[in-house]
């Protein structure tokens, strides 16, 4: 954020999208979807040692009160129609990330009959992770590329009656 | 006691009805009638020196000409087990269910009627365990073809250079 | 409630949903809970939201092919389920092993059942509320996570063992950084136990919550440490031993309902912690002991076993798991089916669930340690 020299220490000045976007990016909350290998994953990256919680992401289990969905496993179909609609279920910004290989493109079980290949045939994705299961590193890459995304929003430019998605 | 002996036991008792026994396998096993299967069951787990309290497996396996259920029996008190099957036509194959004697068997044939087909008769709520419950078709059969799409999602997988060609359009329109 | 104060009071039954997303599963499960309140008259499971047709695809990609799908069999403690598909083909093809494989078979599932227990124990606290359990058994899982990767390369789904063998040996050093590990888990162990096993919250949580008789275990085919909470001394590493485990020295310990009733949740959850210190034993004993050699055995590339079936039994932390395959003399296998402990588990859940409460429900899935690939696979 760019400071003036003449100003005290007190007084920022920043655009306000910059402020708003800095705010929401630091205060993500993710619902818990772990399905399958990646869960385990997930919760190391919540867990002790590569901690996401320092990044303001907090795992919350209901729909309604997080911005943000991992998809961690695989989706199968039986799966799938329940995840649209947890997806719809979420209020508005939110985002979804993709983690593993399984979610991307339905990883080593693309030749299974029961497997939805890839999570974005149900729900659009912000973020893909690759890994089969990624590394609690990677999983906090991908949440800081979307912190990345979060930045680039505009909220005052935007056409007045859209609802509360970003231009 | 080892598996042949038991099955020994079991043709001194019920004659004709244990069709045959294999000993070359890694794992010898006796093939039953399906008719007569439910005494041998019973049989087997009431009788003090078998007592086989524990079906340990049971899988539907579908040949080319046939279909198989194979039960893995194991008895905790006398540390042996033995290894039934029966064979089934393949369309409509059913056989009673051995629920009465296990009631471990109650999830594994809700699983092999979802897979395999098998209709278990006598099972108190046989339904698809695994599969949704609209899917066509059993997948564990040989001859099961995967359907092109379920409730609007398609199956198919397209290759990633088309997807990535159609988001490069979308980052050139706007 | 019944209508002792209010006669005209009207009551209900509810249907209520758990699941399928639900941070207290342990996977993706979902229930159908009749519930009079907080009490429930039912809980009947539904099942198969992680079924991923492993069996089907052993039956495309061939026996050497297939070794990494039986990590997802059980992600957890993916060693056992490798060791049971190699098992299983070394049984079919007449495959040896050699002594030194044998020994690094073992110190790698003995490791895997360390860390399965631990996330076992770590989820039960979360379960019940408690955040702070589970992440003192992340930190621990953590450092036994850093052994293995620096033994085959992945922190969960490992692909470590071979047919014939295990894939790479011991690197250099490793024996001793895993004994130190060892000399820091027994105090760690101790500390846990009296932050949150022994802790009265716990207790009265877990003791007397569904117990299970060993009649009713044996018949609903409850394996592993579920059998063994109920009296019924049986681990087959013991009774039917394979591998090298007859040159080990370790206890199998069964409940005792020291808190309340044998077989119930207490006790459940106690197997975890007794058999986490015998797993520290036998791997004392392996690491020390190790022979040197070859770790895997010379195996052809397109195995074809002859035709024939078989079933092996390998004593993973869930339980007993039965992998029976079929052959028909091809590369390809004609069926493979995995029998877990998870799957019967899930069985004896709705006839347990009848007159327990809620909160009662997520304490019992929990004990019980079910993990849903296994069940749906």
């Amino acid at each position: 954020m760019p400071l003036l020299n003449s100003l005290p220490d007190y007084v920022l000045t920043t655009k306000t999208d910059e402020l708003i976007n800095w705010m929401r990016k630091s205060s993500i909350w993710y619902m818990l979807f772990g399905l399958a290998c990646c869960a385990i994953e997930l919760m190391h990256t919540g867990g002790p040692r590569a901690d996401i919680e320092r990044f303001g992401a907090t795992p919350r289990a209901s729909a309604r009160q997080s911005d943000l969905m991992i998809i961690a496993g695989t989706l199968t179909l039986k799966m799938a129609l329940r995840t649209r609609l947890l997806y719809d279920q979420m209020p508005d910004p939110k985002y979804v990330i993709s983690m593993g290989s399984c979610s991307n493109c339905g990883g080593l079980f693309q030749l299974a009959y029961s497997v939805c290949d890839g999570v974005d045939k149900v729900i659009p994705v912000d973020v893909y992770v690759p890994g089969c299961p990624p590394r609690p590193e990677a999983l906090t890459e991908g949440l800081l590329k979307l912190q990345e995304k979060i930045m680039t929003e505009r909220w005052l430019a935007r056409a007045p009656g859209t609802n509360g998605e970003a231009a | 006691m080892e598996p042949l002996q038991i099955y020994e036991r079991l043709k001194g008792r019920f004659g004709e009805r244990i069709l045959e026994t294999a000993e070359k396998k890694p794992d010898p096993f006796a093939v039953v009638d399906p008719a007569a299967l439910l005494e041998i069951c019973r049989y087997l787990r009431e009788e003090p020196e078998l007592a086989m309290d524990c079906l340990s497996n049971e899988t539907g396996v579908d040949y080319k000409d046939r279909v198989e259920v194979v039960y893995h029996l194991f008895s905790y008190s006398h540390r042996h087990g033995a290894v039934l099957k029966v064979r089934l036509p393949r369309e409509a194959p059913r056989v009673a269910t051995v629920e009465s004697i296990w009631k471990s068997a109650n999830w594994m044939e809700r699983e092999i009627f979802d897979l395999v087909g098998v209709n278990f008769e006598g099972h108190s709520d046989l339904r698809r365990i695994l599969m949704p419950e609209d899917w066509p078709g059993h997948p564990l059969r040989k001859d099961f073809v995967e359907p092109q799409e379920y409730h609007g999602i398609s199956t198919v997988r397209e290759s990633p250079i088309v997807r990535l060609d159609q988001l490069k359009d979308q980052h050139k329109k706007k | 409630m019944s209508d002792t104060a209010e006669p005209t009071l009207r009551t209900e039954e509810m249907t209520l949903n758990m699941g399928p997303q639900h941070p207290s599963t342990h996977g993706v499960l979902r229930f159908v809970i009749r519930a009079d309140g907080e009490v429930m008259r039912e809980a009947v499971p539904d099942v198969g939201y992680l079924h991923r047709s492993i069996e089907k695809i052993a039956e495309k990609v061939g026996y050497h092919g297939f070794m990494p799908y039986t990590d997802r069999v059980d992600y957890v403690c993916a060693m056992f389920t490798n060791q049971g598909w190699a098992m299983a083909c070394e049984k079919l093809a007449n495959i040896e092993v050699p002594r030194r494989g044998e020994y690094c078979r073992v110190i790698a599932t003995e490791f895997n059942r360390l860390a399965s227990h631990l996330l076992t124990v770590g989820l039960m606290g979360m379960d019940i509320g408690a955040m702070t359990p589970f992440l003192h058994a992340l930190r621990e899982r953590e450092m036994i996570n850093d052994l293995i990767e620096e033994l085959c390369g992945a922190r969960l789904t490992f692909n470590y063992m071979r047919i014939g063998g295990v894939a790479w040996d011991l690197p250099p050093g490793w024996r001793e950084k895993a004994l130190a590990y060892l000399d820091h888990l027994d105090p760690i162990l101790e500390e846990y136990n009296a932050l949150f096993s022994y802790n009265k919250i716990c207790i009265q949580r877990l003791a007397n919550v569904a117990p299970i008789s060993a009649a009713e275990a044996i018949d609903y085919n409850l394996v592993g440490p579920n059998l063994r909470a109920c009296g019924v001394k049986w681990d087959v590493r013991k009774e039917m031993p394979y591998s090298v485990y007859p040159e080990f020295d370790f206890d199998v310990p069964t409940g005792r309902g020291e808190w309340g009733t044998i077989g119930d949740s207490m006790d459940r959850y106690m197997m975890r912690i007794y058999e986490m210190s015998e797993s520290s034993k036998i791997l004392r004993q392996a690491l020390t002991r190790i022979p040197d050699g070859p770790v895997l055995a010379k195996v052809v590339r397109n195995l074809r076993p002859p035709a024939g079936e078989c079933q092996v039994r390998v004593e993973s932390a869930r339980g007993d798991q039965g992998w029976y395959v079929v052959s028909d003399g091809t590369g390809y296998p004609w069926r493979v089916h995995v029998r877990t402990g998870s799957f019967a588990a899930m069985g004896i859940i709705q006839k347990l669930s009848r007159g327990l409460m809620i909160a009662d429900l997520v304490v019992l899935i929990a004990s019980l340690d079910v993990i849903a690939p296994e069940i749906d696979r």
